[in-house]
């Protein structure tokens, strides 16, 4: 069983967001990066699969500052070959031109399993897994939590609005948009991440030309205007409290 | 040809283990335990723990240290030093088996979640809440008198204080944190913080069993300390003390270091003429066990306190040596939905029902972790209702009168 994971890094929401000076996109300066959320636990579903039965876990990630990082995670977690795609991203990527990229040098690690998260939050032109599905004519199951895999075949349990789960099966090979892995992503020690960084390499694979076609374009990026009819009350914890007790008096609810 | 060596026996996991308790400072002792149930009888939690320190030790001698890694025991533990301190044979059971335990408890990856998280958020952003380390002295921010940064002062200031993590960001802790900068601003003493550069000191997460995260921290610590030039490093976390005091040096990162009660008791005369009288008050004290029991200090803080006017100091029965954990310690900040689960009851209730007994106005404290698990802890315990927990640095900023 062949497996590879696509993972990408995505601004960290823990610094507050600046928009870049012609207001098209996000300022990257102060952008912190951290790897998406679900691409995490993509990661964890295959060495989770890799643990219930042989499976050669490969992870592949575009270049971007702190790459390094979460390829080597991945390692001491168990992945077995790390691949970064080196190419000019720094400035953020279109998903369809990243899904092409991926999809020229797939064919190549001949996989039968390709796992990715089903969403990122910087998503704007639909997610990686049925773009990249698409370009590798592959079927694509996405919101999937919880994978088997039978005679070839692959179960995988997706999650539908409305708590209904579903469960469905596909001939490999297959990409699979993971919502969440069968246990959140594990916590690896950061002794074994210094471990796998002296004992595990990354490869580098040039990427193609970027082609964006298809892709939406930003014509204007702001912040939301506050609308009229809001209040909002000013002031340290006591005076805000006092201010709400007064129009709640005011309003007649107390 | 025939192979004449005779092999080494293969050595058992528990062997290893056993052998490598041998490398923390007199680790050999463990080899005299007598099994007299000392350590499991004081552990605030031995009660519960399927392996109590002695029992590990009974199974490591055994063999079957195995038994004690299958179970989540040890996550029990707090770190508190009860054990260590009740030893008669003087065994280091806090910073030897119990955190060797935690240290191989996480390499299987055997961690609770809960600690997991506070583990990433240390490793991603240099403190276990996950928050911005752009934000790192957001809390000098309405005070009214400036609060140098190192980078931005660039000249060769007295002391360094390094903050901490809860000090910074708890809003709780921040106001302790105002208290002290007012209490250092009217002492007239020379003082910056490392502002953004500053990292979590890594104690908590290496008593939590992540000796790998607390290297890489300190390291980054390290490399900070020797951009500047300062002659010592006061802190208000005791943790951060014990790091600095204890372990910094043995990574080769080594400064003076004093917590900030024994600073701020070193100049207690200059204090004294600032202090007014704020009403008579009943104040009993906790000892954080990484100031008092891990190392040693127990005046400074009462000095101080004494020193305010209409304080009258009274003793919890355990106190000093024996005073009992908050719950805080080696990663129970971190562990609280785990340890409720197995016990239903939170350590630091115990100790504000002896705040409760003794009849105390004030539950005064020395240690970051402190004001929100007590006041947490407060509104459970019957009859704690009128008590307030405040910080040794809050009691003496309350009693300065207008500064000018």
């Amino acid at each position: 069983m062949n497996i590879v994971v696509l993972a990408k890094l995505v601004p960290d929401l823990v610094e507050e967001l600046e928009i870049n000076d012609s207001g098209t996109g996000l300022d990257m300066t102060w952008l912190r990066l951290i790897i998406n959320e679900l691409d995490d636990h993509a990661i964890e579903q295959a060495i989770l699969l890799k643990e219930k039965s042989p499976a050669h876990v490969t992870i592949m990630a575009p270049d971007i500052e702190g790459v390094d990082d979460i390829l080597f995670t991945a390692a001491a977690k168990g992945a077995d070959r790390m691949i970064k795609i080196l190419g000019d991203f720094e400035e953020g990527m279109t998903n369809h031109a990243l899904s092409r990229v991926y999809a020229n040098i797939l064919p190549d690690l001949n996989p039968d399993l390709i796992l990715t998260g089903v969403q990122a939050h910087e998503d704007l032109d639909g997610s990686v897994g049925p773009l990249l599905a698409a370009f590798l004519k592959m079927p694509y199951i996405g919101y999937v939590a919880g994978v088997s895999i039978e005679n070839g075949n692959i179960l995988a349990t997706k999650e539908y609005p409305g708590g209904l789960n579903a469960e469905m099966s596909a001939t490999l090979p297959v990409v699979l948009g993971i919502q969440a892995a069968e246990t959140p992503p594990r916590y690896v020690a950061v002794s074994k991440v210094r471990q796998a960084m002296k004992s595990s390499e990354i490869e580098e694979i040039e990427a193609s030309e970027l082609d964006a076609s298809g892709s939406t374009l930003v014509e204007r990026m702001y912040t939301p205007k506050v609308g009229e009819g809001a209040t909002i009350l000013e002031g340290d914890l006591e005076e805000v409290a006092d201010n709400l007790i007064e129009i709640f008096k005011e309003m007649g609810v107390l | 040809m025939t192979a004449t060596a005779t092999q080494a026996p293969e050595l058992s996991f528990s062997d290893t283990f056993y052998t490598s308790l041998f490398d923390v400072a007199d680790g050999e002792r463990i080899r005299t335990c007598l099994q007299c149930g000392n350590c499991s009888g004081v552990c605030p939690f031995g009660y519960l723990m399927g392996f109590p320190p002695g029992r590990m030790i009974a199974h490591l001698r055994a063999g079957r240290f195995e038994n004690v890694l299958e179970s989540d025991s040890v996550w029990m533990c707090v770190s508190c030093y009860a054990c260590t301190t009740a030893c008669p044979k003087e065994i280091p059971l806090t910073p030897g088996l119990l955190t060797r335990t935690k240290e191989e408890m996480l390499l299987a990856g055997n961690v609770p979640t809960e600690l997991q998280d506070a583990l990433m958020n240390s490793q991603r952003y240099g403190n276990p809440m996950g928050e911005s380390p752009r934000k790192r002295s957001l809390w000098t921010k309405g005070l009214d008198f400036e609060v140098p940064i190192f980078k931005e002062a660039n000249r060769h200031v007295n002391v360094l204080w390094f903050v901490s993590d809860y000090p910074s960001y708890h809003p709780r802790v921040q106001l302790t944190t105002q208290a002290m900068a007012k209490i250092l601003h009217i002492l007239g003493v020379d003082f910056a913080i490392l502002g953004p550069e500053e990292n979590s000191d890594g104690d908590s997460q290496r008593l939590a069993g992540e000796r790998g995260l607390f290297e890489m921290l300190a390291e980054k610590n390290g490399k900070a300390f020797s951009k500047y030039d300062f002659d010592t490093i006061i802190t208000s976390d005791p943790h951060a003390y014990n790091a600095f005091k204890n372990e910094y040096p043995t990574l080769g990162i080594s400064y003076p270091v004093q917590h900030f009660t024994e600073y701020v008791a070193e100049r207690i005369d200059e204090l004294i003429p600032h202090l007014e009288e704020n009403g008579v008050r009943r104040v009993t004290y906790h000892d954080p066990c990484y100031l008092g029991r891990a190392n040693g200090v127990y005046d400074a803080p009462r000095t101080l306190l004494k020193a305010i006017p209409g304080v009258e100091l009274v003793e919890m029965p355990h106190s000093r040596s024996t005073s009992l954990c908050c719950g805080g310690g080696g990663g129970g900040m971190w562990l609280d939905g785990f340890q409720w689960e197995k016990a239903h009851v939170r350590l630091s209730e115990w100790r504000i029902q002896e705040a409760v007994n003794v009849n105390a106005d004030i539950l005064a404290v020395a240690c970051p972790y402190e004001p929100p698990r007590f006041e947490d802890a407060a509104k459970m315990v019957q009859g704690a209702g009128r008590l307030v927990v405040k910080d040794i640095a809050e009691l003496l900023a309350d009693s300065i009168g207008d500064m000018d």
